[in-house]
């Protein structure tokens, strides 16, 4: 009863991945691939995407701790506030990182007049864009985790005279290990992929802010072909790294 | 040096109302029914749960005086055995024995060799470098216990602690936490629903229902003066120390039983006052143990009725109410007791 | 059972019979697909011509060039293409998707846009060369972008921005939000923006006057509604309407 609607699910996901593998014009594949331009958007997208994941686990961790064992009131509302970012076209929110932190918005502006910082059109505008997008990810995973784990681990802990960092650190965090790397994973991939935020937000300039998405999109414009040979490096180089992954620390399946 | 505790919890519908003094070197055992308020005394105890009114102290030292003191369990100096021993899974059983001295500043070195020593004492050196999924329901207490002990606390607390193991482990655990318990010269407080359990590892018990405590004495004198059904039930069991040579067991305070199985060294021997039939006659033939007793009580329960004898060794009875008739016996009637090698239960000590 | 089904007929028949009562011949659905940049002026055109043909139902479609010129390509049922550039109405006419000679219906030529109050104080093309302006500009994929290259070139100043974006929308919100100082967009993007965004007309505008061609499709399977729409748009109170928003007229 359930293969056949898992099969159907596998080839919904799988046959369009397949109609652009037909389609690549595999000739030029290889000058495309080595071309100057690919390199560095590929480049761009793999720095930025991990530096986003960092970013989602030094913030998303304690966030999703504080979700799943915090005692503070209107954690339901919360929760669904943080996944926001899901739901909102990313476009908007783009737009709304500019309105926070573009150079005339509530906090950019003084990030401008008394640092000099400017974040939009920079490539640290690439990771804030991506890590607003990917955050949910991580923390809806981490959360999961956290409220999955025996929470009385954490008390014989604190018998045994841990403080809470120590807790976290050494019991909490080891033992939840699984939701993070998924969930790290999932805003890997997320950030790797991410467009609409990031081009309104970080805009798009060669070398700087052009990520493979956006590189995608703009050649989409032009020339479908070379769009097609694009994604394919990109999914080609995430389902590698996503394997890879999976293989060290997930230890799937053997 | 002692333990003070008067703990009062409310919680929803739940009031624990139970004080509790604790002297170094003593094993107290909270006994009682599920529900009844144990645990909630023991996290209590341990500062994993604020009490509402009450205080606990440790000689003059208060940790927990509401309103105004309350010492986090990190900050008391106390060992928890939890009843599925909570062991961390990420960890090995050096690790984890080694977590406590660490987390109280001890350098990494120093820990793991006091960890290697604890795990040495508790019979688990070979398996140091094991991870808890892959260590025996028994080892993994022990370690749970090496755990505990290894920080040198003040104050042990033991939620259930033999609870999670099958019958054959449990007799050698038993027998050998007794001997750390014995070792232990801080405080001891063990929460537990099994009646041997306490009465073989505590000096004291303390019967907890309803949240508070309804007798409290030294074992033999509860069982021997239980004051409610439920205690007599509860610890309605004949219970002695002795040294066994084959499959005869001298009793520590006199008499000698024969039993099934043979065994030699300290042990426990017990048995249900049921197993034991009374007579007005020395009884003949059949390979039993039969001595000579002298009715002290009688009690009424529901079902039966339990005698009290004196005798070597001295004896819990439960007859029918028509064997009673057909007795017709009163405090002070001498009667032989009977007891079949079969019933008697043989654990080391 | 008999006589409802007669009745729904007759009923039936006498719709049809309104419908083609208009003088044109045009009946039921036609369907557009429009540049973005046209959004404004092709929903008002739609609606005059819905007026104007009672029962007919204009269906619009607003988005890229590129990416209509491919939907058609890839099959999508439309009457007409209203492309912002020339070279993807021909990626169509190429496939064999439109046979008729496509019209240039209108013209747009760029404007330097400022956020209103001109902080940057950008007064011309040669601002956009200085170091501490920020500038937006569409990605030379787009025909904005395109456009933005040649007047660079006709004005001799090396092209400089600090983005690429992917369309005029795209730099408009960057211009409204303040983020840059100025940049290139067409003049009825400037008169869309309303009061937020100012425009600077500049002489090199001549230079890239981007025309919008329009062309009834070989397929369409209103072919009627096709051409009476593309008739409709050059008529001149289409060419109102487009020069209200700020086109030129061809």
């Amino acid at each position: 009863m359930l293969v056949v609607p898992a099969l159907l699910g596998l080839a919904f996901l799988l046959v369009p991945l397949a109609g652009l593998l037909i389609r690549a014009p595999w000739a030029t594949v290889p000058d495309r691939l080595f071309s100057a331009e690919v390199g560095e958007a590929l480049r761009l997208s793999l720095v930025c995407a991990s530096l986003a994941t960092v970013v989602c686990l030094v913030l998303g961790i304690p966030l999703a701790w504080l979700l799943a064992r915090g005692d503070l009131p209107g954690r339901g509302f919360l929760r669904a506030l943080v996944t926001v970012p899901l739901v909102l076209p990313p476009v908007v929110g783009g737009v709304a990182l500019l309105l926070v932190l573009g150079r005339r918005g509530l906090i950019g502006q003084y990030l401008d007049a008394w640092f000099g910082v400017s974040l939009p059109f920079t490539t640290a505008g690439v990771v804030v864009a991506e890590a607003f997008v990917a955050m949910p990810f991580l923390v809806i995973s981490v959360e999961g985790a956290l409220r999955a784990a025996d929470p009385r681990y954490e008390e014989a802990a604190a018998t045994l005279g841990a403080s809470r960092w120590l807790t976290f650190r050494r019991v909490t965090l080891p033992s939840v290990m699984p939701g993070v790397v998924a969930g790290a994973v999932l805003c890997w991939a997320r950030a790797l992929g991410e467009f609409g935020a990031t081009i309104t937000f970080a805009g798009n300039f060669p070398g700087e802010t052009t990520t493979m998405p956006l590189a995608v999109y703009l050649a989409l414009e032009t020339e479908p072909d070379a769009a097609i040979v694009l994604s394919i490096v990109l999914l080609l180089v995430s389902v590698g790294v996503l394997a890879g992954l999976r293989d060290r620390w997930i230890g799937g399946p053997t | 040096m002692t333990v003070h505790a008067e703990l009062r919890v409310t919680r929803d519908r739940f009031r624990l109302e139970l004080d509790l003094n604790v002297a170094p070197g003593e094993v107290v055992a909270l006994l009682g029914p599920n529900g009844a308020g144990k645990t909630t005394a023991l996290r209590a105890l341990a500062g994993l749960l604020p009490l509402s009114a009450g205080h606990i102290r440790l000689d003059d030292q208060p940790w927990d005086e509401p309103p105004k003191v309350f010492v986090p369990a990190e900050r008391r100096p106390i060992g928890v055995v939890f009843q599925d021993y909570l062991l961390f899974g990420h960890l090995t059983a050096l690790e984890n024995v080694a977590f406590g001295l660490r987390a109280r500043g001890a350098h990494r070195g120093t820990a793991r060799a006091l960890a290697g020593d604890w795990l040495d004492r508790v019979g688990l050196a070979d398996h140091a470098h094991t991870k808890p999924r892959e260590l025996s329901g028994g080892q993994a207490q022990r370690v749970a216990l090496a755990r505990a002990l290894a920080t040198g606390p003040r104050l042990l607390l033991l939620d259930e602690p033999l609870a999670a193991l099958d019958a054959s482990t449990r007799l050698t655990v038993r027998a050998e936490l007794g001997r750390h318990l014995a070792d232990f010269p801080g405080h001891t407080v063990l929460v537990t629903h099994d009646p041997l359990d306490a009465m073989v590892l505590a000096d004291r018990l303390v019967i907890v229902e309803h949240g508070r405590a309804v007798q409290h004495g030294p074992p033999a004198e509860v069982a021997r003066h239980p004051r409610t059904d439920y205690v007599a039930d509860l610890v309605g069991l004949n219970l002695y120390r002795g040294t066994a040579a084959g499959t005869a067991v001298t009793l520590a305070d006199g008499g000698v039983l024969t039993v099934a199985e043979p065994a030699s060294g300290t042990v426990h021997v017990a048995f249900p006052p049921s197993a034991v039939s009374l007579h007005p006659e020395p009884p003949s033939g059949s390979p039993r143990n039969t001595w000579q007793v002298i009715v002290t009580d009688i009690e009424q329960h529901a079902h039966t009725t339990r005698v009290r004898l004196d005798g070597t060794p001295p004896v819990l009875a439960d007859i029918t109410t028509a064997t009673l008739a057909d007795l017709r016996v009163g405090p002070g009637d001498a009667l032989w007791a009977a007891l079949k090698a079969t019933e008697i239960r043989t654990y080391p000590a | 059972m008999f006589r409802t089904a007669l009745a729904l007929a007759a009923a039936l028949s006498l719709v049809g019979c309104g419908s083609t009562q208009q003088a044109s011949g045009v009946t039921g659905d036609v369907t557009v697909f429009a540049a973005a940049s046209l959004t404004g002026t092709f929903t008002e055109l739609g609606r005059r011509f819905e007026a104007a043909h009672p029962g007919v139902r204009v269906r619009l479609n607003f988005a890229g060039s590129s990416a209509l010129a491919q939907q058609i390509n890839q099959g999508a049922p439309v009457d007409v293409f209203a492309s912002a550039a020339p070279a993807n109405l021909e990626q169509v006419a190429d496939a064999g998707g439109i046979t008729a000679t496509p019209a240039v219906f209108a013209r747009n030529r760029l404007r330097i846009a400022v956020p209103k109050g001109n902080p940057g104080k950008v007064a011309g093309l040669v601002d956009f060369g200085r170091a501490d302006a920020k500038i937006a500009l569409c990605a030379e994929q787009v025909p904005c972008g395109a456009a933005a290259r040649k007047v660079f070139e006709a004005a001799g100043v090396a092209l400089r921005a600090d983005t690429l974006e992917q369309d005029v929308k795209a730099v408009l919100t960057k211009v409204r939000l303040g983020e840059v100082d100025a940049a290139l967009v067409y003049r009825t993007d400037v008169a869309a923006a309303g009061d937020e965004v100012e425009g600077i007309a500049f002489p090199e505008a001549d230079q890239a006057v981007n025309d919008y061609p329009i062309a009834p499709l070989a397929k369409a399977p209103n072919a009627a509604g096709a051409q009476a729409f593309v008739d409709f748009v050059r008529s001149d109170e289409g060419r109102a309407v487009l020069a209200e928003a700020g086109f030129d007229s061809p």
